[in-house]
This record gives structure tokens, sequence and C-alpha cells, in this order.
């Protein structure tokens, strides 16, 4: 199995529950949040939010800070990469080599 | 976009350059030169010879695939999950050259096994890449 697909594979897995979407859904669109605040919507017990939001973690797509004695936790959607089309970014990313690449043509004939 | 499993994507980035090929050939296979415009490198222009580039954000793991001065050079690109080749062709044009760099890659792929847990996906990843887009603003 490619790097590609694995990461594919984790991220579909990890997102294919619905709480987890959710939670992850949840933390995209109002930012961080507690365990306890993420508990008061998901509407299933802390220790299984906390479990969702383990697996979050493993495959990247949450990260948490401890403040006190509060977890607080922040989405990580780059972590979606694998998942997003690739060619728009390598074509952004081409174009300013391209430019990068005429400026140093341009040095060379001094 | 259909469902074959996986799906083969590329990218074609071309510009004329009043610069002839031999002169862009050197900046292609140069180190110090491939270091001005694109990255830290330890590249060797010989077949089969694997080569890093690097930057601040990471690395890109490279071997040569083919090389044929002044003309045409092609390596591996496996980067961040991405596993493609990159191939650049130069054709001396009038005024100088027409430089063409290629890459193909796969695009992520539609296993077989998640076509269910994709079918619920596709609203979502709208919603993330609105996300995306602002993240890149």
């Amino acid at each position: 199995m490619d790097a590609m697909t694995n990461a594919q594979d984790i991220l579909f897995r990890t997102l294919g529950d619905p709480t987890r979407r959710a939670i992850f859904e949840s933390l995209c669109r109002d930012g961080e949040q507690t365990v306890g605040a993420l508990t008061a919507r998901a509407g299933i017990s802390q220790p299984a939010v906390s479990k969702h939001l383990g697996l979050l973690k493993q495959a990247g797509l949450v990260r948490d800070r401890q403040q006190g004695r509060q977890t607080h936790y922040t989405a990580q959607p780059e972590a979606l990469a694998p998942l997003t089309d690739w060619t728009k970014q390598m074509a952004r990313f081409w174009e300013s080599r391209f430019d990068d690449l005429e400026d140093l043509l341009k040095r060379m004939d001094q | 976009m259909n469902d074959t499993s996986l799906q083969t994507r590329t990218v074609t980035v071309e510009r004329e350059f009043a610069h002839a090929p031999e002169k862009i050939w050197r900046a292609l296979t140069q180190p110090h030169l491939i270091e001005a415009w694109l990255m830290k490198n330890d590249f060797v222009p010989a077949l089969h010879h694997r080569f890093k580039l690097s930057a601040d954000w990471g690395a890109v793991d490279c071997e040569v695939l083919e090389i044929e001065p002044n003309r045409t050079l092609s390596y591996t690109w496996a980067a961040m999950g991405l596993d493609s080749v990159v191939t650049w062709t130069l054709t001396p044009t009038g005024a100088g050259t027409h430089l063409k760099m290629e890459q193909t890659g796969f695009q992520p792929g539609q296993d077989a096994a998640y076509n269910g847990a994709k079918y619920g996906w596709n609203k979502f990843t709208t919603a993330l890449d609105e996300v995306l887009a602002k993240l890149d603003a």
C-alpha cells in the first residue's frame, strides 16, 4: 500500500464515523473547544467523546492543549491534504518556481 | 469524477524563455543553481541517482529516471503522501526555449471499501474545501 492510499485510509476510517465527523466539523466551524463543551453538544458520555478525540488526534486531525484541568481541542484541517486535489496546490507551486527560475536566468547573464 | 480506484492526474506548467536550452539545462541540473529557484538539494545528473530536495516545510525524495542533456530530465517526486513523476522538456525556439514541466501522479483514489463512507463525505469535503481555501487566503 503506498503512502498516499494509507494516509487516505486512516482519514476515511477516522471520519467514516458520523459522531467523530460531527466533532471534527464542530471544531472546524467553531474553533477550539474543551472536552466538556464538545460533550454537551455530542449528546454522548464524556469518556466516549474523549475516545473519539483520541482517534482524531491519532489521525492528525486535532491537536490538544492542556490548561489547568481542562483539555482544549483544535481542528487541524491541513491533515486533510491527502484528500484534496493536489494538482491545484502543485500548479501554484510550480508557477512560482518558474518565476524564480526566470529571475535566476536573468542573473546568470550578468 | 468516476470511481476507478486510482486516477492519474497531471499538472503542466510551460513558459517561453529568452535563453538557450543549454543555459536552462544548467539551472535545472547544477545543485547551487537548483537551490536558487527550487530547493536545497544533492542532485547529480546521473541515471537512477537518488536525491533529496529540502525546504523548511520538509523534504521531497527523488530519483533520476531519464536524462538527455539539454532536452529532457525526469525524476520521481515523493512528498507528503504524493507519489509522482516530474518531467522537464526543453524545446529550442527561434528566440530561446520553450520549457515544459509535467508532474504526473495519482489522485487520491476511492477505494471500493470506502465508497459507502465516501458517499456521505461529498458534502463534508465541499465544506472543508471552503475551510482550506480560507486558510490559503
